[in-house]
């Protein structure tokens, strides 16, 4: 019986639950449903709770438990002696699993109990019906892996149906208690709600794993990493070559010199142009024109970074290139710093302005007024009383942008370059902390050495580094809200 | 303002004549005035120039050369038996048909007076695509009884006469190009005067698969557009559910204590942390600790999910703080329960601006590639993953990480295939936010 025919016959029978659990509050009061004190729907929601909920949950349990539980007692019959030279007990085990898998292949094609005794028994001839099969057995398997295979499958195939047992019992079990339990009195209600309710707590507490597993497979990971690797060297050292046979030196600060230096180039086109296009927007434009604009503007934190990034690698790159670069004897290189620091701006250009935006708007009218009054003109109310009590607000702006442009990926994987380098000149290619995640961690590669366990180690540090700034740009903005509420 | 303190101006003589100081403050003012249009103008600039060149380098892939031949299917090539089974037929590869699809180009070439005297035959056969033979050969299995007839066949030309078409190839690049020869292209110019080219719309852009480097005029986004899918299907079911359940708590039942503040600030912050970091958790927890496939829709989904729910609860605690508490009193003071209240009353009512924040929260994660990155969804797929639910588990690839890929090859004509896509990437991004601004225009309540 497979699982999925299992989950519909434990449905089936919540659902029947459903119907009995109605109709006999009903019974009780003979149809009377003011007697009862609850909806009748809610007698039957609890029954149906009460048969599926026990029944389901034994299911998961007994699904990732049950594998554990049998290779544990399976690799007790492996002997030193069946490990070859170079492999884990590990990589036996999943030699083991995988036979195990196909020997209940073979019965599933039809194959009788006897028959496959005798093939068991027979190690060439059931290399060879798994091989048709597509699965492989090495020549070195020992009788003892073998053994342990059937062993694996017997345990596999008791604990299948021990499952099947339980939770069919389980079902049926809570199925009849909680329907008996049905009377008048029975506070229906406040079970579904309660359990309705441990549901949304648990939804919420989604949030809170995320943020674990992202820190808790950062830090694991990373661990790893200073174990191989010294710690001092990583953090200290100005070289990043990494080889792929070891002995690579892999220090971070020519990929954090990059990232702050394409993120600096993005600020400086994005911070002007974004606050000046507040400004505008907020101050003088008109509501028509003002309409038109800020959608557009935004439209360009909509647009996904890969479309930048293309945009960085098909016209920008080549076009300061043959422009700027090369007239100025600066390089020859169409991916370079000012490449993604000048596409990264563009991009960033709304998280300033949108933001600026509503801070300008909540500085209080009554100082504009104020300005007004004495004899100012626009500008120099906004750039003596707008801007000066506006600017922790735009500061927390700037902050996130910064955030934004520290942790960007695409725009730099297809603009900036791969060369790690400590160098001044913008038009020379550089690579960033983001760069270099995505290419120690794509391809082929094992998980043991440093030169793959360092994506992790950089992961960290942007993830802490990002996480500061936003810590430090959410602490601000808040504090200025709270200044003229 | 400081300036009158320290300078003496002279007074003013008449109100009709401005002074020197007022007309240089209203020239600071126009240029003030000024700045911030020019930032305007420059973010809007930015945007059309972006959107014109995208489009511009991409339009070209939605149409694509193909080659009228008239192919005489030889029944003593393609079908020995005369039995007409498909079965039988197969065994004849995409070798034979090649060598029909040859002939049926040096025939034609001769009806039409074009000389091909200064081409080897290895370059004649360079002029169609390497995946002509093998959509004849499909075409041919599918109907058996077209073999012995005459047909007409579009075939496909090669992604170099293809750029000569559009204007991507040149005479003078060609010299350059070990791929093609001037020869090719002389000839090439030959037949489009006799007609014999033709720039259908590229349907196959639409349905095929990605195509291997050597062959960009074959490569699609097909199977990209369908682990695009799967993933967004994925998202939806698992980021609506717990997101809307999650807002419900957090807004309407949580209690006002440390640990629904520290949910709070956790979503907040994971709403900001860099796409690359869910990558790493993503390959870590779902592939390394989890032993998920790598290039699954359904590892791209979960990952999307988890990166999608902070944008979802976000806009789904705005939409029920929107809804006002006089409904909420209005509910318990009949007798509702607040379980009642909420699902009966607040969420129906809320469900409009819900679904605009989920649209919106898809979109984001229908155009994000870096997680995706990391996850091995840059494999090269050749085959269309199978119907759900067995085909999650199965490589696929996604929209923007085809674009991705194609950007790291070396040919030319992938960048224009790679525009291509993005357009289709675009197309589909228009259509999510037009539907959740005229879902917000059409059930939005002002209360």
């Amino acid at each position: 019986m497979s699982i999925a025919l299992l989950t519909l016959i434990i449905l089936g029978l919540s659902a029947l639950g459903y119907l009995l659990g109605r109709q006999r509050a009903l019974a009780a009061v003979e149809g009377d449903a003011r007697k009862l004190h609850s909806l009748p729907s809610y007698y039957g929601a609890s029954v149906f709770l009460f048969t599926a909920l026990p029944a389901f949950l034994t299911l998961l349990v007994w699904l990732i438990a049950q594998p554990l539980l049998i290779e544990r007692s399976v690799a007790g019959m492996i002997t030193p002696a069946d490990i070859p030279a170079g492999t884990t007990l590990s990589l036996v085990m999943s030699d083991v699993q995988r036979i195990a898998v196909g020997t209940e292949q073979l019965v599933a094609d039809g194959m009788s109990e006897t028959e496959l005794a005798a093939l068991q028994a027979d190690p060439a001839g059931l290399r060879s019906a798994l091989g048709r099969l597509g699965v492989s057995v090495a020549e070195t398997t020992t009788p003892n892996v073998l053994e342990a295979a059937k062993a694996y499958r017997a345990s596999a195939s008791l604990g299948h149906f021990g499952m099947i047992v339980a939770a069919l019992a389980l079902a049926v079990a809570g199925l009849l208690i909680s329907a008996f339990r049905v009377t008048p009195e029975l506070r229906a209600r406040n079970i579904v709600e309660s359990f309705i309710r441990v549901l949304l707590i648990g939804a919420s507490t989604v949030a809170i794993l995320t943020t674990l597993g992202i820190v808790f497979s950062l830090v694991f990971e990373s661990w790893h990493f200073f174990q191989l690797y010294p710690a001092k060297d990583f953090f200290f050292s100005l070289t990043w070559n990494p080889k792929f046979g070891g002995g690579s030196s892999l220090g971070v600060w020519p990929l954090v010199w990059g990232t702050l230096y394409v993120s600096f180039v993005a600020l400086v086109i994005a911070v002007p142009l974004g606050i000046l296009s507040a400004i505008y927007l907020s101050e003088y434009a008109s509501p028509t024109v003002r309409s038109v604009a800020k959608p557009l503007l935004e439209i360009l934190a909509g647009i996904p970074s890969i479309v930048y990034g293309l945009f960085a690698l098909v016209t920008v790159g080549p076009l300061l290139r043959d422009w700027l670069a090369m007239p100025l004897g600066l390089g020859a290189s169409s991916s370079s710093v000012a490449t993604a620091g000048l596409v990264m701006g563009i991009m960033l250009i709304p998280y300033v302005s949108s933001l600026s935006d509503d801070i300008i708007n909540s500085v209080p009218q009554s100082l504009r007024d104020g300005s007004y009054a004495i004899g100012a003109t626009p500008s120099e109310t906004v750039r003596q009383v707008v801007l000066p009590a506006a600017l922790p607000g735009i500061v927390g702006a700037v902050l996130l942008a910064a955030s934004r442009a520290i942790g960007e990926t695409m725009i730099v994987v297809m603009g900036a370059g791969a060369a790690a380098k400590l160098s001044m000149n913008p038009f020379e290619a550089m690579t960033t902390v983001t760069v270099k995640i995505v290419s120690q961690l794509t391809g082929d590669t094992e998980f043991a050495s440093p030169e793959t366990l360092v994506a992790f180690a950089l992961g960290l540090t942007l993830f802490v580094f990002t996480l500061g700034l936003n810590i430090l740009a959410l602490f601000i903005v808040r504090k200025y809200r709270e200044q003229y509420e | 303002m400081t300036e009158i303190s320290q300078q003496a101006e002279p007074p003013v003589k008449s109100l009709f004549e401005s002074d020197l100081r007022t007309r240089r403050r209203n020239a600071a003012e126009t240029r003030f005035r000024l700045y911030g249009m020019a930032a305007v103008a420059m973010g809007i600039f930015a945007l059309i120039f972006l959107l014109v060149s995208v489009l511009g380098n991409g339009v070209s892939s939605f149409r694509q050369t193909s080659i009228e031949l008239q192919v005489t299917l030889d029944e003593a090539v393609l079908d020995k038996t005369g039995s007409r089974d498909p079965e039988v037929m197969k065994k004849v590869t995409t070798i034979g048909y090649g060598k029909i699809l040859d002939q049926a180009l040096a025939d034609t070439l001769a009806a039409h007076d074009i000389d091909v005297s200064a081409l080897t035959p290895k370059q004649l056969s360079g002029m169609k695509s390497d995946e002509a033979p093998r959509r004849l050969r499909d075409l041919v299995l599918a109907d058996p009884s077209l073999v012995g007839q005459t047909i007409t066949f579009h075939a496909l030309a090669t992604s170099r006469i293809d750029g000569f078409e559009k204007g991507r190839v040149t005479m003078e690049s060609a010299k350059l190009d070990s791929n093609i020869s001037v020869e090719q292209l002389e000839v090439a110019q030959a037949m489009k005067d006799k007609g014999l080219l033709s720039m259908p719309f590229n349907w196959g852009f639409f349905t095929s698969a990605d195509a291997s480097e050597l062959r960009p005029e074959a490569a699609g986004v097909g199977v990209a557009m369908l682990g695009s899918l799967y993933m967004m299907l994925i998202v939806l079911v698992l980021s609506l559910p717990i997101g809307v359940a999650a807002s419900i708590y957090l807004e309407e039942l949580a209690p006002q204590n440390r640990w629904t503040d520290i949910i709070e600030v956790n979503i907040a912050n994971l709403a900001a942390v860099p796409a690359i970091v869910y990558g790493i958790l993503a390959l870590a927890l779902f592939i390394n600790f989890l032993g998920l496939p790598q290039s699954a829709p359904m590892v791209g989904g979960l990952v999307l999910t988890l990166m999608t729910l902070p944008t979802i609860i976000i806009a789904t605690r705005a939409a029920l703080k929107a809804v006002p508490p006089s409904i909420r009193d209005a509910a318990l003071g009949v007798g509702a329960s607040r379980m009642q209240t909420i699902f009966h009353h607040v969420l129906p009512l809320a469900m409009p601006g819900i679904l605009t924040g989920t649209i919106l929260g898809l979109a984001r994660a229908l155009g994000e590639s870096a997680p995706l990155l990391l996850i091995g969804m840059v494999a090269f797929v050749k085959d269309y993953p199978s119907a759900p639910p067995a085909g999650l588990m199965e490589p696929a690839s996604a929209l923007p990480v085809q674009v991705y890929q194609w950007t790291q090859r070396a040919d030319p004509a992938f960048v224009e295939r790679a525009s291509g896509a993005i357009i289709v990437l675009l197309v589909f991004l228009v259509a999510m936010n037009a539907t959740a601004i005229l879902l917000r225009r059409r059930f939005e309540r002002r209360w």
